[in-house]
């Protein structure tokens, strides 16, 4: 075995599989219990990335037109550490998000708020050696959604991460401090800790600010962690 | 300890398939190995078609070695291969992989494990990845696998993709219902 086992998440940090607010679960979570099973080699190795293939311009979202994005510009940096603490290195950042008035780039986003041709929503980036990322976008815009009656999503932005396992795998959303609809999200809400929810709100970060340029946020991001010690799997 | 970032959904409008990072195929042609192709559904628990979600999946290689640095087994590595590939449904939630058969890799205590993807599936409705096992219909070791072996015997069948021709399989995934797939928690 490739070292020691990853530990397993309290009950209470991630959102359960049915959470009858959130319509889009109903028919999108299995009824059989997980069936919980050991870690082996498949799932405390996982996809490596060169950074070859990631460039400085990834990060920019502001950069993909001819002229540039219509929105509010924003730094959005952060650190990538595990449970003890340790940086994330050399790890893949992805994110993806709406424009300024609330509508993605994407096919199926029927949303009517105005297409920016200077904006395509999506970056990536590489963790450095302490683990940190940083992303120049601009802030994104709420938009409804078909969940409930005027359901409004707060701003947000996706985030896509591997870590360096299959298990250290995340996928996220990052939203904004002081937003009045975080209160009426069910996504946001179906988080069981409200230390944990209160762990998906970027702070805001004048340190982080370009004077005269862009506002500044951190989201700092934790992943699974491992045990002190090479151990026999539990369940093995 | 610094406490984990909470899951959320992966939304209806994922762009997580950029250049390289993004839906190549597993294999490019001059991986080692043979060569399989993996054509599969996504449904709900209406029975229908997820066309708006995001399979991944992570292998080793013919050799059953994996493309990683923790993996420290005296196997060949292959250049042309990283065992990782992730595809979106299309609008019928088909989705397609083309890929090599994995070889087979160390299990719990001295056990070998039958050849298998690990796979993890991101959906709109879907708060958390939902992760099971792609295992390849008629292959003998599947008796011996020691995951196999803790799913309950009438839902292994659930995590075996079809033999569809000689290097042709079919694998259903069920997210709810009649014949839902096996979901583990690692
Ligand atoms: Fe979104």
């Amino acid at each position: 075995m490739p070292g020691a086992n990853y530990r397993r998440p309290r009950d209470d940090i991630h959102p359960p599989l049915d959470f009858p607010g959130y319509r889009g679960t109903s028919l999108r979570h299995p009824r059989q219990p997980l069936v919980i099973v050991p870690q082996t080699i498949s799932e405390l190795t996982g996809p490596v990335y060169g950074h070859a293939s990631v460039t400085d311009g990834d990060r920019d979202l502001t950069n993909r037109g001819r002229g540039e994005p219509i929105g509010e510009r924003i730094i959005v940096e952060g650190r990538v550490i595990d449970e003890d603490g340790r940086p994330v290195r050399d790890s893949l950042v992805e994110l993806w998000q709406a424009n300024a008035a609330g509508r993605y780039a994407h096919r199926v986003d029927r949303h009517d708020a105005p297409l920016d041709p200077n904006f395509t929503g999506a970056g990536r980036a590489m963790t450095d050696a302490e683990g940190n990322y940083r992303f120049l976008t601009i802030k994104p815009g709420a938009y409804p959604w078909l969940n409930h009656s005027n359901a409004w999503r707060p701003a947000h932005i996706h985030f896509s991460l591997w870590g360096p396992s299959f298990l250290t795998r995340l996928v996220t959303q990052m939203y904004f401090p002081g937003d009045p609809l975080l209160a009426l999200d069910p996504i946001y809400n179906s988080v069981p800790d409200p230390r944990g929810r209160e762990r998906l709100i970027a702070n805001f970060d004048l340190s982080l600010t370009e004077p005269e340029r862009a506002l500044g946020y951190r989201f700092d991001i934790v992943l699974r962690g491992r045990h002190a010690t090479p151990m026999e799997a539990r369940h093995g | 300890m610094a406490e984990l970032t909470p899951f959320q959904t992966v939304g209806p409008f994922f762009a997580i398939c950029l250049g390289e990072s993004g839906c190549a195929r597993v294999a490019t042609e001059h991986a080692i190995g043979r060569r399989i192709t993996i054509d599969g559904t996504v449904s709900d628990g209406a029975g229908a078609a997820i066309p708006d979600a995001l399979v991944e999946i992570w292998q080793a290689n013919a050799a059953g070695r994996y493309a990683h640095p923790d993996d420290h087994q005296a196997k060949p590595l292959d250049p042309n291969f990283t065992g990782y590939g992730r595809a979106p449904t299309d609008d019928e939630g088909r989705f397609s992989i083309e890929t090599i058969m994995p070889g087979r890799v160390p299990g719990p205590g001295d056990s070998l494990q039958a050849p298998h993807l690990v796979l993890g599936i991101l959906a709109r409705g879907i708060l958390t990845r939902l992760v099971t096992r792609v295992y390849f219909d008629g292959e003998p070791s599947n008796a011996d696998d020691a995951i196999l072996a803790l799913v309950p015997a009438d839902r292994r069948a659930t995590l075996l993709a079809r033999r569809a021709g000689d290097d042709a399989y079919e694998l259903d995934l069920v997210l709810q219902g009649h014949n839902e797939t096996v979901f583990f928690d690692v």
